[in-house]
């Protein structure tokens, strides 16, 4: 069944739509810097942008912090609201269940194929980042290392490991998301209600995280850590917000995924 | 092969189905009858485990459901509330994928089966176009077709002939009666009656959730014990059999008498020269409208008489 989701997802021509769509914003920026040689300043604008500009291998980085305020999530929204919701919709969930395939399985398919989703997109926008970053901006003096933002320098190697670090603490990001919007779609009747509703939440709190009133709620709010990747960029490793942004991160996932569970393994299916 | 027991489904004030006591035997093509909304598609849901009874208990096949449905579905074909696909596959591509999931789906066999499913319900031929562009009938023959995968040992159909032209009806028919020919159980839910008295063996009926008949058909149109003569001798019939003619109608004379084939002998002996005679039996609608209620999708007042 989890083959079966799988394959769905990757011969699907909406997954490579979305991917493309995530993909062309990171470019677009790419483009314009090489072509302006317009940075921000130092510490203003996404993470990493003004360093991007005398190393292109830099760029995957930049582009994470591009796409994952808003690009990522909304993808993983729809892709993961879509899946409950979408197969009811369509009717085909209730030929699926008396095929049959279990609750608790079809619900651990279709995970594990948003999962593979989440996985494969900041693949490809770090993938595509790198290359269109050595191509357009050029590489730094590899001898010397990259500079960390700290203004130290860091091995190739070193830079290696930490942007897989960032990477990895994205996709637990995204997933956090994907159980949210997992568990609306056992609620919702409508794919496009679930990834909505999970956009509400994030958009929710996001607008809390500015509220200094809200400043008791903040350490709980799904999107607080999720920039906290570049930590991981400075020079000792600044670990404190990355741990808790991974713990956060699991608490989301553990309590979502264990209500959608409850909620669709004993509701009426009745689409 | 199916039995319930005291089988009820409330949806929070309205009682869909209600103490519901089915009895489908091994080889029975059951028709199970009742008007829109009198809770048909909520039974198959709840006897297929995709709604969960209020109360009361199943059996399928010996096996309780919803409990055992793992090991109970893979022999049983559905159609629930119409014919559901992946709009944007061909159907061809949708039975593989539905063939893929769930137990018994062999990839070495898959193209075997999904052929053998498909030239059943007369899609053999079908080209690769996306179900999005199929017609209703042939998105209920994909149904069809998709219940018919596993080759199972009891199909449950539920309004299986919906969107089907009557020529589509007839092949349909023909395929499920050649089904159970092979052993295969049928259950189909319809509000037609024609449809029901055309194939079934034994009949339940449904109102309002409530069954208020199941019983095999032919006890079901049992003779009425009277006999319908056409003869153009009407007159000197009548003179002949003597006040028990119940009702006139130009040539054709509704006697009450136990015995056809002795009044055919009569008329014949008597020089009454008889067109066509038929001993009379009850049909399914008289059954049927003696035993429900006004449909339960009128909303009329219930008081004056119809
Ligand atoms: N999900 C639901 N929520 C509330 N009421 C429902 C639901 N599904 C069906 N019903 C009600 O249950 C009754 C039986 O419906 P249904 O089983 O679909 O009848 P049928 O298939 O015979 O037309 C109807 O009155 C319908 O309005
Ligand atoms: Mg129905």
């Amino acid at each position: 069944m989890i083959l079966v989701e799988l394959r769905k997802m990757v011969r699907s021509r909406r997954t490579w739509t979305t991917i493309l769509l995530i993909d062309a914003l990171p470019t677009l920026v790419a483009i314009l810097l090489a072509i302006t040689d317009l940075g921000p300043r130092p510490g203003q604008g996404p993470a990493f942008l003004s360093a991007v500009l005398t190393d292109g291998t830099l760029f995957p980085l930049a582009a994470l912090a591009i796409v994952l305020p808003l690009f990522l999530p909304i993808a993983v929204a729809l892709t993961a609201g879509e899946a409950i919701a979408g197969e009811a919709q369509a009717g085909t969930l209730r030929y699926l269940l008396i095929r049959p395939v279990g609750r608790t399985r079809l619900l651990v398919a279709k995970l594990v194929s948003v999962m593979a989703f989440v996985v494969l997109s900041v693949l490809v926008v770090a993938v595509t980042a790198y290359v269109v970053g050595t191509l357009l901006l050029g590489k730094g003096d590899v001898t010397t290392g990259s500079t960390s933002i700290s203004g130290s320098s860091l091995s190739t190697q070193e830079l290696l490991l930490r942007t897989l670090l960032a990477l990895a603490y994205a996709m637990l990001c995204m997933l956090g998301v994907a159980a949210i919007a997992l568990f609306l779609s056992t609620v919702s009747e409508s794919p496009l209600g679930a990834a909505l509703g999970t956009l509400a939440v994030l958009i929710a709190s996001t607008i809390l995280l500015t509220l200094d009133a809200a400043s008791a709620l903040q350490p709980w709010l799904p999107t607080r850590y999720w920039l906290a990747f570049v930590d991981l960029f400075r020079d000792p490793i600044l670990w404190r917000d990355v741990v808790r942004g991974v713990l956060l991160q699991l608490v989301y996932v553990v309590v979502f995924l264990a209500a959608g569970w409850a909620n669709f393994t004993t509701k009426d299916i009745t689409d | 092969m199916i039995r319930t027991a005291a089988l009820t489904k409330r949806y929070g004030r309205i009682t869909a189905v209600d103490d519901l006591d089915l009895d489908v035997r091994e080889g029975d093509v059951y028709g199970f009858l009742g008007a829109n909304g009198s809770g048909k598609t909520t039974t198959v849901r709840m006897l297929l485990g995709l709604v969960l009874a209020t109360s009361g208990t199943i059996e399928v096949m010996g096996q309780p459901m919803p409990a055992r449905a793992r090991q109970v579905l893979p022999e049983v074909g559905a159609l629930v509330e119409g014919p559901a696909a992946y709009a944007h596959l061909s159907g061809r591509a949708n039975l593989a994928l539905f063939d893929a999931m769930g137990p018994g789906g062999g990839r070495a066999s898959r193209a075997r089966r999904v052929d053998d499913a498909l030239a059943r319900v007369g899609l053999g031929g079908v080209d690769s176009r996306p179900v999005h562009a199929y017609s209703l009938g042939m998105r209920q023959r994909l149904g069809l077709a998709n219940a018919l995968l596993r080759r199972p040992r009891l199909l449950v159909l539920d309004e299986p002939t919906n969107g089907l032209d009557p020529q589509g009806i007839r092949e349909i028919r023909g395929l499920l009666l050649e089904l159970n020919a092979h052993g295969t159980t049928v259950f189909l839910s319809s509000h037609l009656l024609a449809e029901i008295e055309q194939m079934c063996t034994r009949v339940g009926v449904l109102d309002q959730g409530r069954l208020v008949v199941q019983e095999q058909l032919d006890v079901l149109r049992q003779p009425t014990g009277r006999v319908v003569v056409h003869t153009p001798d009407a007159d000197r019939a009548r003179a002949l059999l003597d006040g028990q003619v119940e009702h006139q109608d130009g040539e054709r004379l509704v006697i009450r008498v136990p015995d056809a084939a002795a009044l055919n002998a009569l008329l014949v002996g008597g020089g009454v020269r008889v067109a066509s005679l038929t001993a009379e039996r009850r049909t399914l609608e008289d059954v049927v409208l003696a035993a429900t209620s006004a449909g339960s999708d009128t909303f009329s007042v219930p008081a004056v008489a119809r």
